[in-house]
């Protein structure tokens, strides 16, 4: 009994991610469709919905606050639309990567790096992604994507990033 | 006084206006700077020294017999050795050079000061080889202290030197010597990221490894053959071990997620390492090939930077199970968090913790405000010492005999290196030319020195 009553969240929550995906979104699905099965006559050319800049699924960065790991409601279509487009890929993978500002341990900022990368990882697993097809890694400071000592620098690098297998 | 100059450059003027505008504090201020250029036959690193205890034994290195036809000077690196521990005041011969004790005015010499002197003299044998003889002398008792002799390769010289200055200093101090200890570091340089191994005194720097990945972390094996290093060149961090003599190295931790923060048992058979395998970021302990795995930390929290007691009975550790991240031990034998006992209680910021030799204290790096010191905390009392006064010092790493604390900091926006002594009162400064380093290790005194 405990076991249907998990499916149905599952699928209900699938479902209520489904109803917050945008226009865009549901096009997305659609190329998905086509890129999947590569022969689908009525679809022009498909574009990879990964780097069609018009689709939410080229979006890969989600930001954080200072000292902060949740995922803020701004993203959490994007990571959703992820999630789902894992469960319609079960043969893709992802590494979802962790970043943080420069300030203080190296270490200590690899682990929170890394509990920023497991917090997005949660979001999708709650939504029923396989945790196989994620895996969380940090890069703590090490690799920033602004090199300046400043607010606006450590602001670009509090920050994980979404990368498919091959990226 | 003393610079060297170099055709590379000149930082004379610079001595200059420091000697100036330090005249006035109380302290005898010792300036020194040594211009070593990144050549083979001279340092990867420029070494600079400030401060100076109150108490520095006045000592005279007299230039040896027939030193000056040898390509490398073994007084000078005496010398350089010496007055880097910072306890040493060096008195410059004058006129005389006396390279037997028969030959010692000692009225002269005590009348400068000096408590003690070196005097020695080389020969060069037909062999190509070298042959070292020196003294040490106790001016006042006018006694012989040491009477010793080596024979070396041109290429040992240094090696040589740094024996001599060693066995100086423990005469004198009381203290073991880490004049023949080496460190490792990460030098940045645009993309490149290398590890490097250099004499105690910035010689000799070798390149272990080099990627266009990050390496970080850096720990030496106890019996100074190894190194275990965090690297990123598989697009995740991996704990990576490498033996130093031959290149070879193997992935020791490349689990699912994170792998980390490595740190040798004192007996060189495990490895702590800090996994997000399970979930966050948690402290494992693996056999030093990599194979076995026992978790120890067991909370859902932060646990990280772990470091073995010299018992290699207790790790300390940084772990934000209080809400802010703070150092806590606890028993290795444990696998319950709870048996962790917190150490650190000022401010809402002490990591980075590494024990000292004898297990009494342990250095770290405090959060003021936002600026980030080392600092030093005795076990015992509690009590706690700040080091240093800079803005973003990391990465601690004690000297073998528990005198120096090694440290990356920035000086104008580039990582150098700075060690300061653990009574707070000498400072020195390390840089490069180029570029950056980072992630200080200071390795173990060599084999033949453990008996100490």
């Amino acid at each position: 009994m405990r076991k249907i009553l998990s499916i149905a969240l599952v699928v209900l929550l699938s479902a209520c991610a489904n109803k917050t995906i945008n226009p865009d979104g549901d096009e997305g699905s659609q190329a998905n469709k086509g890129a999947m099965s590569g022969e689908n006559a009525s679809a022009s050319p498909t574009v990879n919905p990964l780097v069609d800049p018009t689709n939410i699924l080229s979006k890969r960065s989600i930001y954080f606050e200072f000292d902060e790991y949740a995922v803020s409601d701004k993203y959490k279509s994007m990571v959703l639309s992820h999630a789902r487009y894992l469960r319609d890929n079960s043969n893709l993978n992802i590494r979802i990567q962790g970043n943080t500002d420069e300030r203080g341990s190296r270490e200590y900022n690899l682990a929170l790096g890394q509990r920023r990368a497991d917090s997005v990882k949660k979001v999708m697993t709650l939504s029923g992604t396989q945790d196989s097809q994620i895996e969380s890694v940090s890069y703590g400071e090490e690799k920033p994507r602004a090199a300046g000592h400043n607010e606006a620098s450590w602001t670009e690098n509090r920050r994980v990033d979404i990368r498919y297998q091959g990226e | 006084m003393i610079s060297i100059i170099t055709p590379y450059k000149i930082f004379f003027s610079k001595v200059n206006f420091m000697w100036n505008s330090l005249h006035h504090s109380s302290s005898s201020i010792l300036v020194l700077v040594f211009c070593l250029f990144s050549a083979p036959l001279h340092a990867a690193l420029d070494i600079e020294i400030f401060g100076g205890g109150a108490s520095q034994i006045p000592i005279a290195i007299v230039p040896f017999a027939a030193e000056e036809r040898l390509t490398q000077s073994v007084t000078a690196v005496v010398k350089s050795d010496l007055q880097r521990s910072g306890l040493f005041r060096m008195v410059d011969s004058v006129s005389a050079t006396p390279h037997e004790p028969s030959e010692i005015i000692y009225p002269d010499w005590q009348m400068r000061g000096v408590n003690a002197m070196v005097i020695g003299a080389t020969r060069l044998l037909p062999n190509g080889q070298v042959e070292v003889r020196y003294r040490l002398m106790d001016v006042a008792k006018q006694e012989i202290l040491i009477s010793d002799m080596e024979t070396v390769s041109v290429k040992r010289l240094r090696a040589a030197a740094h024996r001599m200055a060693d066995s100086i200093y423990e005469k004198l101090t009381g203290d073991i010597g880490v004049f023949s200890t080496r460190i490792a570091y990460v030098a940045k340089q645009g993309k490149k990221y290398a590890l490097q191994v250099a004499d105690a005194d910035g010689f000799n720097a070798r390149t272990a490894i080099e990627y266009t990945e990050p390496i970080i972390s850096l720990a030496w094996s106890p019996d100074g053959t190894k190194i275990a290093y965090v690297s990123f060149e598989n697009k995740k961090p991996v704990i990576h071990v490498q033996t130093l003599a031959t290149g070879e190295r193997r992935a020791v931790a490349k689990f699912r997620g994170s792998n980390s923060a490595p740190a040798w048992s004192p007996d060189g058979k495990k490895i702590a390492v800090v996994l997000s395998k399970k979930g966050g970021s948690q402290i494992f302990l693996i056999n030093s090939d990599g194979s076995g795995l026992r978790r120890l930390t067991r909370s859902s929290s932060i646990d990280t930077e772990p470091n073995f007691s010299p018992d290699g009975k207790s790790i300390i550790f940084t772990s934000d199970r209080g809400g802010s991240p703070q150092i806590y031990r606890m028993p290795v034998t444990g696998s319950a968090s709870r048996v962790a006992e917190r150490l650190t209680f000022e401010g809402s910021y002490n990591v980075s913790p590494q024990y000292r030799h004898d297990g009494k204290s342990f250095t770290f790096i405090h959060r003021n405000d936002s600026q980030f010191n080392v600092a030093i905390q005795s076990l015992e009392t509690r009590q706690v010492q700040l080091l240093t006064d800079s803005s973003f010092d990391e990465s601690p790493s004690f000297a073998p005999n528990g005198k120096i604390i090694l440290y990356a900091t920035e000086i104008k926006g580039r990582g150098i290196l700075a060690a300061v002594s653990s009574d707070g009162r000498t400072r020195q400064e390390l840089s490069t030319q180029e570029g950056d380093i980072r992630e200080p290790a200071w390795g173990p005194l060599p084999k033949w020195r453990r008996k100490f």
